[in-house]
């Protein structure tokens, strides 16, 4: 298939765009007017041809500028990959089920050539054609979690499976909503959870442990959380806080439908089968405002969710301070009628705004 | 001397017990300051624990290293820092073997880069005792500059390395043995709350 | 939420596969090994896994985990090994008396509830009888990283040693048996003193061994976290016992010998599981209303679940009613 890669940025001029096509399959999180945390997990196994869901690890128009913005935040703070010693097996099962997927999903843009354990590994968009001993890390140029995920998009937590328990051993943590992996790394499900609001009391982690512990070879799952960050700025960790936060307080409402940003993440797990470690790839999709409610559907839902939502998940998710300009804005797109139900906007059969 | 309740909290915020005797073969003992006293608690409960025992002590100015000599441990050690017991106590560690019980008591501080130490010597964090005693001032990492603060008592506080004031977190690192402090002024530059000292 | 939300499917994905050899090893075991019907490679698995073997014998189904004994790099071959029980369920028996080469299974995907610690300085395996099985998986993977590890297998007679010729002649310095009819026991106490720290013991065998070596290392003083041990327990027969399930709208009987999970399997119901043997959590069922006694044999949950839980794998009810959420 043949994918058109943006040439755009993340910081600075914040050149990205979403294309018409990248937009109208856009991971539209809300399936019904209203938000509450929810173990929805599904299995990953496909969806309609061309969306997000279909392929295991979705490549997209964004594909080299995220490859490329990676490689910015990782010179300049190595801190945001990390594997502790006894992850690096796990780090050979992830790189060979990204690149036993990618080049099965998309045979022009990646190839994988194995003879027993020498293997040659060519990715066409970004140039790369490495041959390498298949758990040998002195035959790569990186630890091979670090390798392989320096060329897939989204994030990456590897966790190890012990004590009835995922404890975050490793990670490629670039496109985060606000953790820091150098102080989460070695932590287990509830620790790193632990700053989430409501969700603990209502069982949330209990249910989705026990889910996430019984994943099986073969039989990946998916689900899809979010937030909101203003310009599409992908690298919102803690670490940069202090120079990004800033950018919250710029919003005008003659500028909010560009720069506000509904973030998605679609997460899967894996279970990786040599080291017994789930994969947690969290991949991130950025849309703005204005691009949103184009979808009719979209923006009467996404004014009642924001509108709706309590006080502590805004507060918790950052834009507590912004609701009221985002909810001026999205009003205007909300004309009280009724919304379909599920994710996809349904252009065909959705009314056109009546205002 | 009573114990500090900690307000319960976030999932990650460590939580400290009651140190009890426990089979083994070989007792070590890291105290800081009031932690002494958990220490002499302890050979009030076992009197026999003393003779496999080996005490890290760090008096910070407190007098009871007297007291800790006198219940006649295997192995007695006073020290000015944590920083200056650190070697000690990794050469000390090596040289151990399964069947070694652990028990830290005394700053958070303490307790925690004691910890640090005994799970890189492959100990697994639920099998070493920790109990509280005496301040209650934080460890904190800054997020930034990954700089560590000691002795932290008040909520915001200055990085003493970067000097970004930082609002303090509650969530825990076990492998940092630090609690997180993020930039309180980000979003409103020099708009710092006055300072408030912890759990008031 | 988006295009695919099919339920999982109960139980682990399956796979096809033809009976390519059937190897009495002695008296009580025979080996079993199999290749992919399709003529690919099967997936390769973290030692310690095992595998569910699907049985059709008439018109009862069996599915009875097996430790996968192979070396997890070989993706060519699965190995098994089953030891005869006379007086157990039939599954054993039913392996050995009609499975003959050429038959064509199905046998699940790998399952891993016993797996390494690879933080561990230091493996020590003990290995009653057939609990032997998981740990040739092990010793293959740690030879391949070069990690170390040491063997404690204790066997009723020479006759009954099984793979003992086999590991003694390849690594004569990790391997040590112990012959019961020799009066030969694991001095445990000894062998658990002075092993260096970050040391972790791997139990697998009768439920007497594995409770002997949890309170022996404990009272040494070692965390149970450095303790790992794995039980597959068998559904144990029990009084048959009526059962309402509200979901599918039924009423049915549990047999004697047969769990109350199959007994739902048998009716029909597509009820969750994976293990099979109340470990993984997988087949947990809420419990509508119940009027008589649980026999929770499970090792999934909490003691204040008791009231409201079953795991139906392995547990059973005495009583007047008992009504599920199936």
């Amino acid at each position: 298939m043949t994918i058109q890669f943006n040439k755009e940025t993340f910081r600075d001029d914040y050149s990205f765009k979403n294309s018409d096509w990248a937009i109208q399959r856009f991971p539209f999180p809300f399936h019904e007017d209203s938000y509450m945390y929810s173990v929805n997990m599904e299995q990953h196994r496909g969806g309609p041809a061309g969306s997000v869901y279909e392929k295991r690890f979705d490549v997209d128009e964004h594909y080299i500028s995220e490859m490329e913005d990676r490689a910015m935040v990782l010179a300049d703070d190595p801190l945001r990959c990390q594997s502790l010693p006894h992850m690096t097996l796990a780090g050979w099962d992830l790189l060979e089920l990204i690149m036993v997927s990618k080049s099965e999903d998309y045979p022009d843009l990646f190839e994988l050539h194995r003879e027993g354990d020498i293997w040659r590994w060519i990715n066409k968009p970004m140039g790369i054609d490495d041959t390498f001993t298949f758990l040998d890390e002195t035959t790569l140029p990186y630890g091979p979690m670090e390798y392989i995920t320096r060329q897939t998009q989204g994030d990456f937590c590897v966790l190890d499976q012990r004590d009835d328990n995922l404890w975050m051993d490793a990670g490629m943590v670039t496109t985060q909503a606000d953790w820091s992996l150098d102080f989460d790394i070695g932590m287990n499900f509830f620790e790193w959870h632990a700053p989430v609001p409501l969700a603990h009391e209502k069982g949330i982690f209990k249910r989705a442990l026990k889910f996430l512990l019984n994943i099986q070879q073969g039989a990946p799952a998916r689900r899809l959380n979010w937030t909101m960050t203003v310009n599409p700025l992908l690298d919102t960790s803690p670490e940069n806080y202090h120079k990004w936060g800033i950018q919250k307080t710029t919003l005008t409402p003659e500028n909010i439908g560009a720069k506000q940003h509904l973030r998605v993440e679609l997460q899967s797990f894996f279970r990786l089968p040599r080291s017994n470690a789930l994969v947690f790839p969290i991949r991130c999709y950025l849309i703005a405002f204005q691009d949103i409610v184009k979808s009719p559907k979209w923006g009467r839902r996404l004014h009642r969710v924001i509108r709706d939502l309590p006080e502590e998940l805004a507060t918790y998710k950052g834009f507590i301070d912004n609701r009221p300009m985002m909810l001026d804005f999205l009003s205007k797109y909300d004309d009280g009628l009724p919304t379909s139900p599920g994710v996809f906007p349904d252009n065909e059969t959705e009314p056109a705004l009546q205002k | 001397m009573s114990k500090f309740q900690f307000p319960e909290s976030i999932k990650s915020r460590p939580v400290y017990g009651t140190l009890e005797a426990r089979p083994g073969k070989y007792h070590l003992m890291i105290a800081d300051a009031e932690g002494a006293e958990a220490i002499l608690h302890l050979h009030e409960q076992d009197a026999g624990l003393m003779a496999k025992a080996h005490i890290i002590y760090i008096p910070k100015g407190s007098n009871l290293g007297e007291r800790l000599r006198a219940i006649r441990p295997a192995q007695y050690y006073e020290g000015p820092t944590y920083e200056a017991a650190a070697s000690r106590i990794e050469r000390v560690l090596e040289a151990s073997h399964m069947g070694t019980q652990i028990y830290l008591t005394g700053t958070e501080g303490l307790m925690g880069q004691a910890m640090r130490a005994c799970m890189n010597a492959g100990i697994p964090h639920t099998a070493i005792q920790t109990e509280h005693r005496g301040s209650v001032a934080r460890r904190m990492q800054c997020v930034h500059c990954k700089g560590i603060t000691e002795d932290v008592e008040t909520d915001p506080f200055e990085c003493s390395h970067c000097g970004l004031n930082l609002f303090v977190r509650d969530h825990y690192s076990r492998r940092l043995a630090a609690f997180q402090g993020v930039c309180i002024d980000a979003e409103d530059p020099g708009n710092v709350p006055e300072k408030v000292e912890l759990y008031k | 939420m988006s295009a695919a939300p099919q339920r999982a499917k109960a139980g682990a994905e399956k796979i096809e596969v033809i009976v390519s050899a059937v190897l009495p090893l002695n008296d009580l075991v025979t080996r079993f090994e199999f290749k992919r019907k399709d003529g690919n490679r099967f997936p390769t698995f973290s030692a310690g896994a095992h595998t569910v073997v699907h049985m059709r014998d008439g018109d009862r189904q069996r599915l009875n985990p097996y430790s996968l004994m192979s070396d997890p790099a070989d993706t060519e071959t699965y190995a098994i090994s089953v030891r005869r029980d006379d007086e157990g369920r039939g599954g054993s028996l039913f392996m050995h008396n009609n499975v003959k080469v050429g038959d064509a299974m199905e046998i699940t995907y790998p399952v891993n509830l016993f797996s390494l610690d690879l933080r561990a300085k230091k493996h020590v395996f003990l290995a009653g009888g057939i609990g032997i099985t998981p740990f040739m998986a092990m010793i293959a993977q740690l030879e391949r990283s070069s990690d170390p590890w040491e063997l404690h297998y204790s066997v009723r007679t020479e006759a009954l040693g099984t793979y003992v010729d086999q590991l003694v002649s390849k690594y004569p310095n990790k391997v040590r048996i112990y012959y019961d009819d020799q009066s030969q026991s694991i001095n445990l106490e000894n062998l658990l003193d002075g092993q260096p720290l970050g040391t972790n013991v791997y139990v697998c065998g009768p439920k007497g061994m594995i409770d002997w070596v949890h309170k022996t290392a404990a009272a040494a003083g070692w965390p149970d976290a450095n303790v790992h041990s794995e039980e597959f327990t068998a559904p144990q027969p029990g009084k048959e016992f009526q059962v309402r399930l509200c979901r599918s709208e039924k009423t049915i009987t549990v047999g004697e010998n047969e769990s109350l999970l199959e007994a739902m399997e048998r009716e029909g119901v597509d009820a969750p599981f994976l293990c099979r043997g109340g470990a993984c959590g997988q087949c947990e069922t809420n419990v509508v209303s119940s009027d008589g006694e649980f026999i929770h044999r499970d090792h999934w949950l909490e003691p204040d679940e008791h009231g409201n839980k079953i795991m139906p794998c392995v547990s059973r009810f005495i009583g007047k009613s008992l009504e599920i959420d199936r």
